[in-house]
């Protein structure tokens, strides 16, 4: 038997996989029991009504996707008053994805859910663009990457969980900033900016021109980037980015994430996270792992399987 | 390997081709062994194919593909175009080979019992989308009239559509121009006056569209049409495939089209 539960802060999932935000809604439990998840994760919730992006809002690559949805939605009273009692019908953690323009209206918002029951954390997109900053994405920067968790932190109770964005120079900097200003986990990765060219048109493949670049191609970066925020800072990381197969999340744990997301692999196989989760125990069978939570870490500087 | 249990109504399975065959120059024709699967699936649903040859080349995302065969005694079958890498990959397919589907997936056509005959208006592959409701509708005991819409007699592919219905088929082609709007408006007000259609269905052509929405308003005839998008989890997840449909209030809503669609009001769907 492999114990597979996994604690970020004072949550326990009962494993470490999860969806990431945006690739996930109820319509998957059309093909899975979702009870299954360690915890569900929401599309992102703006305080205000969103239309979305134009057309094309999705491009494939190789071995990866460029997308650029532009969070369509109805606002956060619709999503209290309609998605949440919707996602309450299932048993794993409920992780509400915030995504806001100024430090004021994360902080305005996270109260609002904080209200809300149901909840179990805030994940904290922190990688829309800061409409203070001329548009630049908050967690491009330590700075503006902790006010804005500050600024939430201050007027919600709920643990928040920052979401980091690979578009930065820094990102160990970033990590500690957010911890510093009071993050109960760091998310790591959001997607990276990209673009794609139609040459027959001479025009962007996206309606919108840039989007975010997701799925296997992306994964050694996200692996990366897990690596150095964990060399950076104490709070449980979540790792994510072009994770599709068990052997991957296991290479984040050891990375150092207490635990993943797949996002991108759910478009390709509904039942991705199912298999990671099977793959996963036997993983941790075959290698004389009692509780995965142990490979946490194994591969960073000073760490080592022990001897068999 | 099945993961998805009959409890739920979306199966991911790899399931065994059992026929992989040409259709005219242009197009191609899959069955599949998966008997559970199609007598779940309805006229109008889909699948999203992982479109790999045996080779396991192809795409990265999965594609849409409509159902062209379905029922209890009927194997699932697909019939497509064969216009870019994903359907390439589909063609490559052999009897034998295992295609990773994802489904049914989406809204059906709807038929009414009361109803005694519809019309159906197609143009091309857009046959495969709509033959399934040929033979919904003759186990109903509903009539079928359809016109077909095609190149040349080579693309008609008349067979394909109407299987074993009974349904009427209309033909009209480019070559000899009865495919050109006006006789095409002329020939359906000839049929909506000699035998009125209770609801008429349409699939594959922007113009055709057009033509059928105004026909039918002025003849007060209820319509459904099955529109087509890129398409990103198929499962209503991303929207990545939203249209704007037409609202009650007169406005227009975007709607994915892989799970309120890809079956719409005949009124309510937008050119494009």
């Amino acid at each position: 038997m492999v114990d597979l539960a996994t604690r970020i802060g004072a949550i326990t999932l009962a494993n470490p996989v999860m969806p990431a935000s945006g690739t996930f809604g109820p319509e998957l439990a059309q093909v899975f029991d979702l009870d299954a998840l360690g915890a569900l994760v929401t599309k992102s919730v703006t305080p205000e009504p969103r239309a979305g992006n134009p057309l094309p809002r999705l491009c494939e690559t190789e071995a990866g996707i460029l997308n650029s949805i532009g969070i369509p939605g109805k606002g956060l009273d619709h999503f209290i008053a309609h998605a949440i009692p919707e996602w309450r019908r299932f048993r794993p953690p409920l992780i509400v994805s915030l995504s806001a323009g100024t430090n004021a209206a994360f902080a305005e918002a996270a109260a609002r859910l904080a209200e809300t029951p149901g909840i179990a954390a805030i994940e904290a997109n922190i990688s829309c663009p800061n409409l203070e900053e001329d548009g630049r994405a908050f967690a491009m920067f330590p700075e503006s990457a902790a006010a804005a968790i500050a600024a939430m932190r201050a007027r919600c109770a709920l643990p928040i969980w920052a979401k980091l964005s690979p578009n930065t120079g820094d990102i160990a900097a970033v990590a500690r900033a957010v911890e510093e200003a009071g993050a109960d986990a760091i998310v790591v990765a959001n997607t990276i900016l990209g673009l794609a060219i139609d040459i027959e048109t001479a025009r962007p493949r996206l309606g919108a021109g840039m989007g975010g670049f997701s799925g296997p191609a992306f994964k050694p970066i996200a692996l990366r980037l897990t690596w150095q925020c964990a060399q950076a800072v104490r709070i449980p990381l979540i790792g994510v980015g072009g994770i599709a197969t068990a052997e991957d999340a296991v290479e984040f744990m050891m990375a150092g994430a207490t635990a993943v997301q797949i996002g991108t692999a759910s478009f390709v196989s509904p039942t991705a996270m199912m298999q990671v989760i099977e793959g996963l125990r036997d993983f941790c069978t075959r290698r004389g792992f009692t509780r995965s939570a142990d490979l946490t870490g194994l591969a960073l500087p000073g760490r080592r399987l022990a001897a068999e | 390997m099945d993961l998805a249990p009959a409890a739920f109504p979306v199966a991911e399975r790899n399931a065994v081709v059992i026929e992989s065959a040409p259709v005219g120059r242009r197009y191609h024709r899959l069955r599949l062994d998966a008997p559970d699967l199609s007598a779940l699936s309805r006229p109008g649903q889909f699948f999203h194919l992982l479109c790999r040859d045996g080779a396991g080349s192809g795409p990265y995302l999965r594609r849409p593909m409509s159902i062209w065969r379905c029922g209890a005694d009927e194997p699932l079958g697909f019939l497509f175009h064969v216009k870019g890498r994903g359907t390439a990959a589909l063609a490559a397919l052999r009897a034998g080979d295992r295609l990773s589907v994802v489904g049914p997936l989406g809204q059906g056509f709807t038929l009414h019992p009361s109803w005694r005959r519809i019309l159906i208006l197609a143009r091309g592959v857009g046959l495969a989308t709509l033959a399934p409701l040929t033979e919904a509708a003759a186990r109903m005991g509903i009539a079928v009239e359809a016109v077909l819409s095609a190149r040349d007699p080579a693309d008609l592919m008349a067979e394909e559509f109407a299987g074993h219905s009974g349904a009427h088929v209309f033909p009209v082609l480019d070559a000899d121009g009865s495919s050109d709007p006006l006789a095409v408006e002329a020939l359906l007000r000839a049929r909506f006056e000699a035998a009125r259609p209770d609801a008429v269905f349409t699939c594959g052509s922007n113009r055709l569209l057009l033509l059928l929405q105004r026909l039918s308003a002025e003849y007060a005839i209820p319509g459904q049409v099955a529109l087509e998008q890129q398409m990103g989890c198929g499962l209503g997840m991303c929207f990545c495939c939203v249209r704007p449909i037409r609202a009650p209030d007169g406005g227009t809503v975007n709607l994915r089209v892989c799970a309120e669609g890809p079956v719409f009001d005949l009124q309510a769907a937008l050119g494009w």
